[in-house]
């Protein structure tokens, strides 16, 4: 993944802010990559930018090496569906549905494995989180630390090129935060997949391959 | 089961009370749209039935006469108008009439009647206006549901009894006459004669139960004074559906005026479709209340599915997949409301008919007529799906255009 230039303002009138301004930003397989800096500073902007959740205003996007920047909503939600997986802060679980079904969830909708197959990797999927004993838990009853095994598990799902967490650990407590992001790095890195997280804790920052500290919308001290 | 109907089903029954309280309005819109229709519809066919019943399909009654308006160019060609053309009374030579009739591969049965206002009088009540139909009864009965209409007595006795009558219930309750007793039917300038009550009948049209009265066709003329020629000759047809069509060719063919049932009885045909289109927009407020009833729990339901909407956008679920998803939501409560309130119309319609009515208006009936059709059915149907889904379309539509970007930054902050 590769972004050059990256502009974003957000807000209306005299509320707009310039939020990223010309961010330029590499992501290889295999690597796990932390983006730090105070609240504000464009971490999670760039993030969403990155995923495709968002469009910026100047500045280019490269996924696998296609241009998806300008590219319409459509070719930007396949992109989503087969190249990038998200963890959430607040983990983003579907709640009415079991942890089964969430991680079928994005299988099911690329359409890629058969039933069967999509099953049989949705068990392995969460058997690697450790949650094999949990699979028809719904998400109500899944403690937090849980809920985020089975985010980055349906994350996974459809092993997307690129991991995208947003503060993964951010609503955990010390040790389940240990637990996630190891976890996270260490099936992206036997899949191959670049990991792009955003953080605040340094201990975390600490332990990723590249950290990228950002302030008022830029990298700085690269 | 797609994806998204999964979903759909799912987010639908986590709002369990308001998914309920759609639903039951959509019941209720159906089932009430169904037993109205059938209702409105039992009215009007009951009173087809009856009219069909006494009068015939077709009646042919007076005798068209051109007159020097109508324009004739030779043999094929003649301009004729409505105004120019004359009516002579009855029809003076039935039996040609009839055998022309007899062509008309749709007619079934004809019978020659002979008509006239008459006083009658019983030792209760003097000179009470009625009106006399002489016929032949085996005629008579093929063209007319006046052997299924007797209520008392017997059409053999009419049979073998020469000053046998049929008389109507309400006029015979109007007499007090019973079976068995006698009566004066007394015709301006000739003297009264003593009829015996053979039978009572009972058509279910008020208008004819209390005013008339069937004799012999000899006893007839010879209390009207009438040698020959009948005053109309009623006409059964196959399909009375086609007797506005048949009738047309009949006053083409035979010269006769004919009027089917649909021209005979216009002014209440058209009360009754009328009452039907009013109850049935009626009845659509409560599918229209179904429908906002839907748009309250869709639009609540994208209110706090609004993380969910991002979750699916970020896993690659399209704009068109949100949409369904809130469509089928729709459409699940749809097609469970179209179930049960097709179940409930069905039941309704069934209870009403049971109901005592007791009406003595312009139909006599004792329960409900009702006359279920399965249109009433798909009309209920098409009215929920269309009423609902246009409701619909706007929270699902508002669901698919929500930014995920901007939702799960609004949850991050």
């Amino acid at each position: 993944m590769r972004c050059a230039g990256l502009q974003r303002y957000l807000g209306h009138d005299e509320g707009r802010v310039h939020v990223l301004k010309g961010v330029s930003f590499e992501a290889e397989r295999g690597q796990v990559y932390a983006i730090v800096g105070p609240s504000g500073c464009g971490k999670s902007t760039l993030l969403y930018l990155l995923g495709l959740l968002d469009q910026p205003d100047a500045g280019t996007i490269e996924i696998n090496g296609q241009r998806m920047s300008n590219s319409d909503d459509a070719a930007r939600t396949a992109a989503r569906g087969a190249h990038i997986g998200f963890v959430f802060q607040f983990h983003f679980l579907m709640l009415e549905f079991t942890a089964l079904e969430n991680v079928l969830m994005p299988m099911r909708k690329l359409g890629r494995l058969t039933p069967a197959q999509m099953e049989t990797r949705a068990h392995a999927l969460l058997e690697s989180v450790g949650l094999g004993a949990k699979t028809h838990r719904l998400g109500t009853q899944l403690s937090g630390g849980e809920q985020q095994r089975v985010a980055i598990a349906r994350a996974l799902a459809n092993e997307p090129t690129i991991l995208l967490a947003d503060e993964p650990t951010g609503n955990l407590d010390v040790k389940n935060s240990a637990m996630v992001f190891d976890l996270l790095t260490r099936l992206a890195k036997d899949h191959g997949q670049a990991v792009v997280l955003v953080t605040h804790n340094p201990e975390i920052a600490a332990r990723c391959d590249v950290t990228r500290p950002m302030r008022d919308g830029v990298f700085i001290g690269t | 089961m797609s994806p998204n109907l999964r979903i759909a089903f799912r987010f639908l029954t986590a709002k369990k009370r308001a998914m309920l309280m759609s639903l039951s309005c959509t019941v209720l819109g159906v089932g009430l749209f169904i037993v109205t229709q059938a209702t409105t519809s039992g009215f009007e066919k009951f009173f087809i039935k009856a009219i069909l019943g006494a009068d015939g399909a077709v009646r042919i009654e007076d005798k068209l006469q051109n007159t020097l308006r109508t324009v004739s160019a030779g043999n094929d060609f003649a301009v004729r108008s409505k105004e120019a053309q004359k009516y002579i009374e009855g029809v003076e030579e039935p039996s040609l009439v009839v055998a022309g009739l007899k062509q008309f591969p749709n007619v079934l049965g004809t019978s020659q009647v002979i008509r006239q206002n008459v006083l009658v009088s019983s030792a209760f009540k003097n000179h009470d206006s009625a009106q006399v139909f002489g016929i032949n009864i085996d005629e008579h009965i093929k063209v007319s549901d006046l052997d299924k209409h007797i209520a008392s007595g017997s059409l053999d006795d009419f049979r073998q009894t020469p000053t046998g009558a049929l008389i109507g219930r309400e006029l015979a309750d109007r007499l007090q006459l019973s079976l068995g007793e006698s009566f004066l039917i007394d015709v301006r300038n000739s003297p009264p004669m003593r009829f015996r009550v053979s039978a009572i009948y009972e058509t279910g049209v008020s208008d004819i139960d209390k005013i008339r009265v069937f004799v012999h066709m000899g006893q007839a003329r010879s209390l009207l004074r009438k040698s020959s020629g009948v005053s109309l000759i009623q006409v059964s047809l196959r399909d009375p559906a086609r007797a506005e069509v048949e009738a047309a060719q009949m006053e083409e063919t035979l010269g006769y005026a004919a009027k089917p049932w649909q021209r005979r009885e216009k002014v209440w045909i058209e009360v009754f479709r009328a009452l039907a289109t009013s109850s049935g927009i009626t009845v659509t407020v409560f599918t229209l209340i179904a429908s906002l009833a839907m748009f309250n729990t869709l639009a609540m339901i994208v209110l706090e599915k609004t993380k969910d909407i991002a979750i699916l956008r970020s896993m690659g679920y399209e704009r068109r997949d949100i949409t369904q998803i809130f469509l089928w939501q729709a459409g699940i409560v749809l097609a469970i409301g179209a179930v049960l309130g097709s179940a409930f119309g069905a039941l309704a319609t069934w209870g009403v008919s049971k109901i005592p009515l007791g009406l003595h208006g312009i139909i006599v009936t004792k329960t409900f007529p009702v006359a279920p059709s399965p249109w009433h059915y798909v009309a209920a149907v098409v009215t929920a799906i269309v009423m609902v889904m246009i409701a619909s379309i706007i929270p699902a539509r508002r669901a698919a255009h929500l930014e995920p970007g901007d939702i799960v930054r609004g949850a991050a902050q």
